[in-house]
């Protein structure tokens, strides 16, 4: 990794490219927030990224995450990338993204490992079972705290619906629901923003 | 088609579509994995979602997991990159223009109209794995607690975790 050599220059930080970093600050950077993250990563990549390291300021954070969310995929795997890319190129993207997938994948193939040998004791089917109630009941959880959190319900819980029908009754392949709805939901919204004014 | 080639195409299909995360894709996963393909059957699936779940990492881990069980260390790696190449690469190229759209009306309306979809996925999933799990009366309960401590505590999701485990050792779910 050449790049390994290239130190941070001294006096850096004050003009307007950001300081120089490397692959290997890339990959341990995402490393440390991939193995801390339970349940969800993105504050321990806030952290890292903003407090910790400070490679991105709050608002440059904001907006890559508003691309990374606005792109569909998963966003913590978008937003190394980004960052990644910033420092460098291809490379630091592959770093970072490697760096974030590279521990807890050890880890996950590893309990997948155990589950393959012990995974029809009833004792592990009990466990399981028992982490998958709770696993249900967080996805349950988060997805009130989020239809909570929408704006303008009357117009959109109807899509919420329909989506819910349609996929989880229904079970009709999601990309074609996907595609189909949100066509017409950003129709509505690009109606009722239209609506509310600002030109 | 090889089996891995089918693997990363599957999921790379898969995540561009993929708004509100992972989570946001469990019941197409289930789909196309478990009625579609036959990888894996029901409780395979809900193993490896729970396995997933209460190991650290992104949530979109339980790819490469269900990858891993259906052909092995090669099979979690295809699944893996067709999760994160389509949209890495879409990322990467998009990066230098987003400031140019970011805010524009047409970015704003798919913004505001994508975001009722995804509720209405992650409440998919919830059923979704509710149903493949086969819950019973102590499991449904067990989900309805759970759903309401995250709600209305400050707990850490791992302590709830660590008890539905237990209660599972248990047979109470």
């Amino acid at each position: 990794m050449p790049e390994a050599g290239a130190q941070e220059q001294p006096g850096g930080g004050g003009g307007n490219s950001p300081a120089p970093v490397t692959c290997r600050q890339l990959f341990l950077g995402f490393s440390s927030v991939g193995i801390s993250g339970f349940g969800g990563v993105l504050p321990f990549a806030r952290r890292m990224l903003v407090e910790e390291r400070r490679w991105l300021t709050a608002e440059e954070f904001n907006s890559l995450l508003g691309l990374c969310q606005f792109l569909p995929g998963p966003n913590v795997a978008n937003l190394s990338i980004a960052v990644g890319s910033r420092y460098q190129g291809i490379r630091g993207a592959i770093a970072a993204v490697s760096g974030l997938f590279g521990g807890p994948l050890l880890i996950v193939l590893l309990l997948g490992l155990l589950y393959d040998r012990y995974g029809q004791l009833p004792q592990v089917q009990g466990l399981l079972r028992g982490v998958a109630a709770v696993g249900c009941g967080l996805l349950f959880g988060t997805a009130l705290r989020m239809g909570l959190a929408l704006q303008v319900k009357r117009l959109f819980l109807p899509f919420t619906l329909a989506v819910f029908v349609a996929v989880a009754l229904l079970r009709w392949p999601m990309p074609i629901v996907m595609v189909a709805l949100l066509a017409l939901a950003a129709g509505v919204a690009y109606a009722h923003l239209k609506r509310k004014g600002a030109p | 088609m090889s089996l891995l080639a089918d693997l990363f195409f599957q999921f790379a299909l898969l995540f561009c579509v993929a708004f509100g995360g992972a989570s946001a894709l469990l019941p197409e996963m289930h789909r196309v994995v478990v009625l579609e393909k036959h990888w894996l059957d029901d409780a395979t699936f809900t193993h490896l979602y729970a396995i997933a779940q209460a190991a650290p990492g992104p949530n979109g881990l339980v790819v490469s997991l269900i990858g891993w069980e259906v052909a092995g260390v090669p099979g979690a790696l295809a699944a893996s990159l067709g999760m994160v190449l389509p949209t890495g690469i879409m990322i990467y190229l998009l990066m230098q223009h987003w400031h140019r759209f970011a805010g524009a009306r047409w970015q704003q309306s798919v913004q505001l109209g994508v975001a009722p979809l995804a509720v209405g996925l992650v409440f998919a999933a919830a059923f979704l794995i509710g149903q493949a799990a086969g819950l019973g009366w102590g499991g449904v309960l067990l989900a309805g607690l759970t759903a309401a401590a995250l709600l209305k505590t400050k707990w850490h999701p791992l302590w709830l975790i660590g008890l539905g485990g237990v209660a599972g050792l248990l047979g109470w779910v």
